[in-house]
């Protein structure tokens, strides 16, 4: 049954439209932990191993509303309460000339949000993964598409799944040690 | 990244990328500029001259903290020198950048797919040299975090009313961003250079700064959420930078200052100016580095096109400016008009109407606007006439501002000449270094405009059902 030394089944295709016809199978046939890689995104390869939305815009737009309710509040704060400064009578709580620093901490706040909600969610950085393992696995950025079915899935089978893999026709089929 | 499409011919456009590649020789050939191109005694020497004025920069600089700003020109009147009139050139530089990685690719064009990358690159070099002029023109630069509000014993805090406070915010929030873009889009192309790579040392320092990339599908998923919401922040933010910069200017009541055409003005000049820079590098590295295959003559020529019409919008601020000065009927409006025409830098505004006007006008001939050199020779035109519009705007206006009992002149110092010639040192040494470490083309993004991208296969639903 399940071998803690391996890490899962990897599949090699040799163009997009395999690779995502082949993920498609593999999701139909009941897999679900399971990864596919490209070379550049492809968003049908993501929808084909059951991948829909994402928490990085909720990130953001949280982070944006953070960055500039504090440094509004920070100016208000400043201006009519830590450092007041009366010229000539004229309001302390101008408010119209902290627009710009609002706005560009909106954007600060919600640009760092955005990328390292990004990494963060991705669980990057993370130097070591069982598929570097794979030799075959350095053309995953050159011109290959992979499958990999992680041997954590319930239905995973050293021998029927490397089976239906094969039923796919890939490049080649390898074990990945974990 | 738009969805993947076929590259598109035009009956008479060059495309955007010589058809017949595959992945397979877009990694190849990016990659190996990287990791396998030996280092020229040209690119040697061109780094070395370029390292050589950086030290002189150093030693202008050692003189300027050592003796204090006095080594400058600048005396009242001119408080503001060499050091605004070039800060504002180089953040112009930078904002093509940031236009071609985050407007164009929010307009969908996609040739901009082989620019970005390099053009991100000088939007940081060009962005870190216009933030050095501001601190070296402090005075006390070691005291330069006071511009930041944080709790100190001195119960003191920056003055927020103020449109410098208002810079340092915008072009700090402006560098971190353009840092944080142009790192985001290099992490799967180090990737590549790590796949790619023979050498073990180069390969796990490729593999610590893609922080373990492993093209996984869903890790491309959010990517490109990132990607996209980075872009659609770098959009206003991009515009509203420039328009701070103008309000340094445009908040004052110096004659010639105190115009709203100024927002709009500065920023069609920044694009004016950053797509200049980004021929003037263009040309060469796709010449050197033998990748014409990717930065075609459809690349040049739409730049050129961009430069012809912000030229325009600028030739229209400089139009509406001279008619606001007569029309306003303001007495020191009118004087400063006259003074622009026929006053001691009167030499230096024809200059600029000739550099930023008559001689970009050149571009309307398609073969000029795809002749390598030509365009090279404009933009280092233009480059020069953008600095010269800051100069004037500067210098004439602080010399001869109300009274003629505070009227002065300015005369820059070889401390100024070398900073400024230092910053552009600076700016091509980086750009040197960024040529031999890093992959110049973006890989991963070239790859989906490729026929070989294509998919044909029927959509979700339809599988899984059947």
């Amino acid at each position: 049954m399940r071998d803690p030394k391996i890490f899962g089944l990897m599949a090699e295709f040799e163009n997009v439209n395999d690779a995502i016809m082949a993920t498609k199978k593999t999701y139909a046939a009941g897999y679900r932990r399971m990864d596919a890689y490209s070379p550049y995104p492809v968003e049908e390869l993501a929808e084909a191993v059951g991948f829909h939305g994402n928490g990085v815009a909720l990130v953001c737009l949280v982070g944006g509303v953070l960055g500039c309710t504090a440094a509004y509040v920070l100016q208000w704060w400043i201006n009519t309460i830590s450092y007041p400064v009366n010229i000539g009578g004229r309001p302390l709580h101008s408010w119209p000339s902290f627009i710009i620093v609002s706005f560009e901490m909106t954007i600060l706040f919600a640009g760092l949000s955005a990328v390292f909600g990004m990494l963060s969610l991705n669980g990057l950085p993370m130097p070591y993964h069982p598929n570097f393992n794979m030799p075959q696995f350095d053309r995953a950025s050159r011109d290959r598409f992979f499958l990999v079915i992680f041997s954590s899935d319930k239905n995973y089978d050293a021998v029927r799944t490397r089976e239906f893999l094969e039923g796919l026709s890939p490049l080649s089929i390898a074990e990945v040690p974990s | 990244m738009a969805r993947p499409t076929e590259v598109e011919i035009g009956e008479d456009k060059a495309p955007v990328i010589v058809p017949g590649h595959t992945f397979a020789t877009i990694t190849d050939k990016i990659a190996s500029i990287v990791l396998r191109r030996p280092i020229t005694n040209g690119w040697l020497f061109g780094f070395a001259i370029c390292f050589l004025i950086l030290q002189w920069f150093l030693l202008a600089v050692c003189w300027l903290f050592y003796k204090g700003v006095g080594v400058w020109g600048v005396n009242i009147p001119i408080g503001w020198g060499f050091a605004i009139v070039s800060f504002v050139w180089w953040i112009g530089i930078g904002h093509a950048g940031t236009l071609i990685s985050a407007i164009l690719l929010l307009l969908r064009q996609t040739w901009r797919n082989s620019i970005n990358r390099f053009a991100e690159a000088m939007t940081l070099f060009a962005v870190a040299c216009a933030g050095m002029f501001p601190l070296l023109h402090l005075g006390r630069p070691w005291l330069f975090y006071w511009l930041f509000p944080y709790s100190n014993t001195m119960t003191y805090w920056p003055q927020f009313r103020s449109p410098l406070v208002w810079d340092v915010f915008a072009v700090s929030t402006y560098l971190t961003i353009s840092l944080v873009f142009w790192y985001v889009g290099l992490i799967p192309d180090m990737a590549s250079l790590r796949d790619q790579a023979t050498n073990k040392l180069v390969r796990g320092i490729y593999a610590m700064m893609c922080m373990g990339w492993r093209n996984s599908v869903r890790h491309w998923h959010r990517y490109e959420s990132a990607y996209l919401l980075l872009a659609g922040l770098a959009t206003p933010l991009v515009l509203s930078v420039h328009t701070v910069v103008s309000f340094d200017f445009a908040i004052g009541i110096v004659p010639g200052w105190h115009t709203t055409i100024f927002p709009p003005y500065f920023v069609a000049g920044a694009i004016y100016s950053g797509f200049a820079m980004v021929l003037v590098l263009a040309i060469p590295i796709r010449k050197f580095y033998d990748i014409k295959d990717f930065i075609t003559d459809r690349h040049i020529e739409n730049s050129a096109m961009v430069m012809l019409a912000t030229g325009w919008i600028v030739a229209y601020g400089y139009a509406i400016e001279a008619f606001v000065n007569w029309y306003g009927g303001d007495p020191y409006e009118s004087f400063l008009r006259w003074n622009r025409l026929h006053g001691p830098y009167a030499f230096w505004y024809y200059a600029l109407l000739f550099s930023n006007i008559l001689v970009p006008q050149i571009l309307w001939v398609r073969r000029v606007r795809t002749n390598s050199f030509w365009l090279f020779l404009i933009s280092l035109d233009i480059l020069i006439g953008m600095w010269l519009e800051r100069f004037i705007i500067v210098v004439v206006s602080l010399t001869r501002d109300f009274l003629p009992s505070a009227f002065g002149q300015y005369y820059p110092t070889w401390d100024d000449w070398s900073v400024l010639l230092g910053t552009l040192g600076f700016f091509a040494a980086g750009m040197y270094l960024f040529l031999r470490l890093l992959p110049a083309v973006s890989i991963a993004e070239l790859k989906t405009l490729i026929p070989q991208a294509e998919i044909t296969v029927p959509h979700a639903e339809e599988v899984t059902e059947s």
